[in-house]
C-alpha cells in the first residue's frame, strides 16, 4: 500500500480537529482499506474512529428513537435484537462474521455503496443521521451512488431510528460479495409504511412510493401484485440486468411484507 | 511511524509501524508469526483470521496501528501448553478437515471464535459462520465435521451439502 499517516483520536472533538484537506475518516475499514489497496482513494492521512468510546453503543433516546453510535459494529447491532428486530436481522447478514466485527454503521452510510444494506434501513425508517455538526434526515442524506449530503470532513457520530411496529429486510444476496443484488427494507408505522430499495437503482438507495401507498392502505403482500416496477434506471452487471433487478424489487418487497414482525 | 503496544498470544509486544502497515504484515514480517496466512488480501478468503480482543477479524483488513492496546490471538497460540494440539486442531486432524492446509489457520481461528460465542452450534450455524472462510480443496464437508466434533457433538449426522 502507499504510505499515509494515521491518527487515533479518543474523542469526537479530537477527531474533528484532525480532519482537513486530503484527510479521510476511517470507520471499520472493511471497504476503505481494500479501496486504499487498489489506489481508488489515496488520502494523505486517516483519522481512525475506532478508538472513540463515545461513538460506540446503542441506547433509546428521550424521543423513543433507537440511537446507535456511528462507530458501532454490525455485530453489536446484530446482537441487540430486543428493540428493533428488523435492524438486528439486517446487521447480522452483512458480509461475514469477521467483517461484522469491524465494519461500522457510520462507515457504511458515509460510503453509500449502491448495494449496501444499511442505507435501506436508514431510508426505510426515515432515520436521522447525526454528525459532528447537525442532524440530517434520511430523505436528504443519500445523494446517488457513493455520494451523500456530508460535507468534507463531516463525521457521522450517531444514527437515530424511529422504531417501527413491524419491519423486515430481505436481501437477494450476490453470492460472491454478499452485498445485495437487491435488498428491500419494509417498515410499518402507525401513520404509514416506508419501503426502501438498495442494490437496484443506478441512483443508489430509493423509496418505492407506489408500494408505500398500497401497503399503507392494506399491509399485505398481495397488494403489490398490480404494481409495475420499471426496468429503466436499474443497474446492469454480470449478475443481473435491469429487468431482473426490477423483478426482484417486487419479489423482495413481498417477502419483506410477509416476514415483517 | 506509530508506536504500538499489544499482547500477542499473551506476550507483550511493542513495535514501530507505518500508517499503512496491516496487522497481518506486523504479525508475519515484524513478529515472524507466519502461521497467519494471506490468501486474497481483499478480505474475501479468511486465511488471515485472527482474534482481536476475542473477536474474529481479517488481519489483512485492519491496520496494525488500530491494534494498539489490543489482545491479539493467532494460530501460534492455539496449541495446548504442552505443545499438543488443542481440541479444534485435533478434530481437524481426526476428521481430515484440511488438504493443502493453506486456509486452515483461518478456519481454526474462525472455529474457535464461533465456539466461544456458541459452544454447541448446529450444522447450519457452522456453515453460516464459515461464510467468510474459503477452502478450495475440501468442499468444506470435513471442516464442518471437525468443528461439530470439536464442540462435542455427533458428526454422523453432518449432511452432504
Amino acid at each position: 500500500m502507499y504510505d499515509f499517516d494515521i491518527e487515533r483520536p479518543k474523542s469526537i472533538a479530537e477527531a474533528v480537529a484532525s480532519m482537513g484537506d486530503d484527510v479521510q475518516a476511517l470507520g471499520g475499514g472493511q471497504t476503505l482499506i481494500p479501496t486504499l489497496k487498489q489506489r481508488l482513494a489515496s488520502p494523505e492521512k486517516l483519522v481512525s474512529l475506532t478508538g472513540i468510546a463515545e461513538m460506540k453503543g446503542i441506547c433509546t433516546g428521550d424521543d423513543g428513537r433507537l440511537c446507535i453510535g456511528g462507530a458501532t459494529t454490525h455485530a453489536d447491532v446484530a446482537a441487540h435484537e430486543g428493540t428493533f428486530a428488523g435492524l438486528a436481522q439486517l446487521a447480522g447478514r452483512i458480509g461475514d462474521p469477521a467483517v461484522r466485527n469491524r465494519g461500522t454503521i457510520g462507515g457504511s452510510l458515509a460510503n453509500n455503496d449502491p448495494a449496501a444494506c444499511y442505507p435501506a434501513a436508514v431510508l426505510g425508517t426515515g432515520a436521522g443521521v447525526v454528525t459532528d455538526r447537525r442532524e440530517i434526515a434520511a430523505d436528504e442524506f443519500f445523494d446517488g451512488m457513493f455520494s451523500t449530503a456530508l460535507d468534507e470532513g463531516e463525521i457521522i457520530t450517531e444514527v437515530r431510528f424511529p422504531v417501527p411496529q413491524k419491519s423486515s429486510y430481505q436481501k437477494f444476496v450476490q453470492p460472491a460479495s454478499r452485498f445485495a443484488l437487491v435488498g428491500v427494507f419494509v417498515a410499518r408505522y402507525a401513520d404509514g409504511v416506508r419501503v426502501a430499495v438498495t442494490g437496484a437503482s443506478e441512483d443508489g438507495v430509493y423509496r418505492w412510493s407506489e408500494a408505500e401507498d398500497a401497503l399503507g392502505k392494506q399491509f399485505d403482500a398481495g397488494v403489490l401484485a398490480d404494481l409495475e416496477v420499471a426496468a429503466e434506471g436499474m443497474m446492469e452487471d454480470v449478475h443481473g440486468g435491469p429487468d431482473y433487478r426490477a423483478h426482484l424489487v417486487k419479489v423482495m418487497t413481498a417477502r419483506a411484507v410477509t416476514a415483517a414482525r | 511511524m506509530v508506536h504500538v503496544t499489544m499482547t500477542v498470544n499473551g506476550n507483550a509486544v511493542t513495535g514501530e509501524v507505518e500508517g499503512r502497515t496491516l496487522l497481518v504484515d506486523f504479525l508475519r514480517d515484524d513478529l515472524r508469526l507466519t502461521g497467519t496466512h494471506v490468501g486474497c488480501d481483499t478480505s474475501q478468503c479468511g486465511a488471515c483470521v485472527v482474534h482481536v480482543d476475542g473477536l474474529a477479524v481479517k488481519a489483512c483488513t485492519m491496520l496494525a496501528a488500530e491494534a494498539d492496546g489490543a489482545a491479539v490471538a493467532t494460530i501460534e497460540g492455539q496449541a495446548n501448553a504442552d505443545g499438543s494440539l488443542n481440541v479444534i486442531q485435533q478434530a481437524f486432524q481426526d476428521h481430515h478437515g484440511l488438504q493443502c492446509g493453506f486456509c486452515t489457520p483461518g478456519m481454526v481461528m474462525s472455529a474457535a471464535a464461533l465456539l466461544m460465542e456458541n459452544p454447541k452450534p448446529s450444522e447450519a450455524e457452522v456453515r453460516d459462520y464459515l461464510e467468510g472462510n474459503m477452502c478450495r480443496c475440501t468442499g468444506y464437508q470435513n471442516i464442518v465435521k471437525a468443528i461439530m466434533a470439536a464442540s462435542g457433538q455427533d458428526v454422523a449426522t453432518v449432511s452432504v451439502a
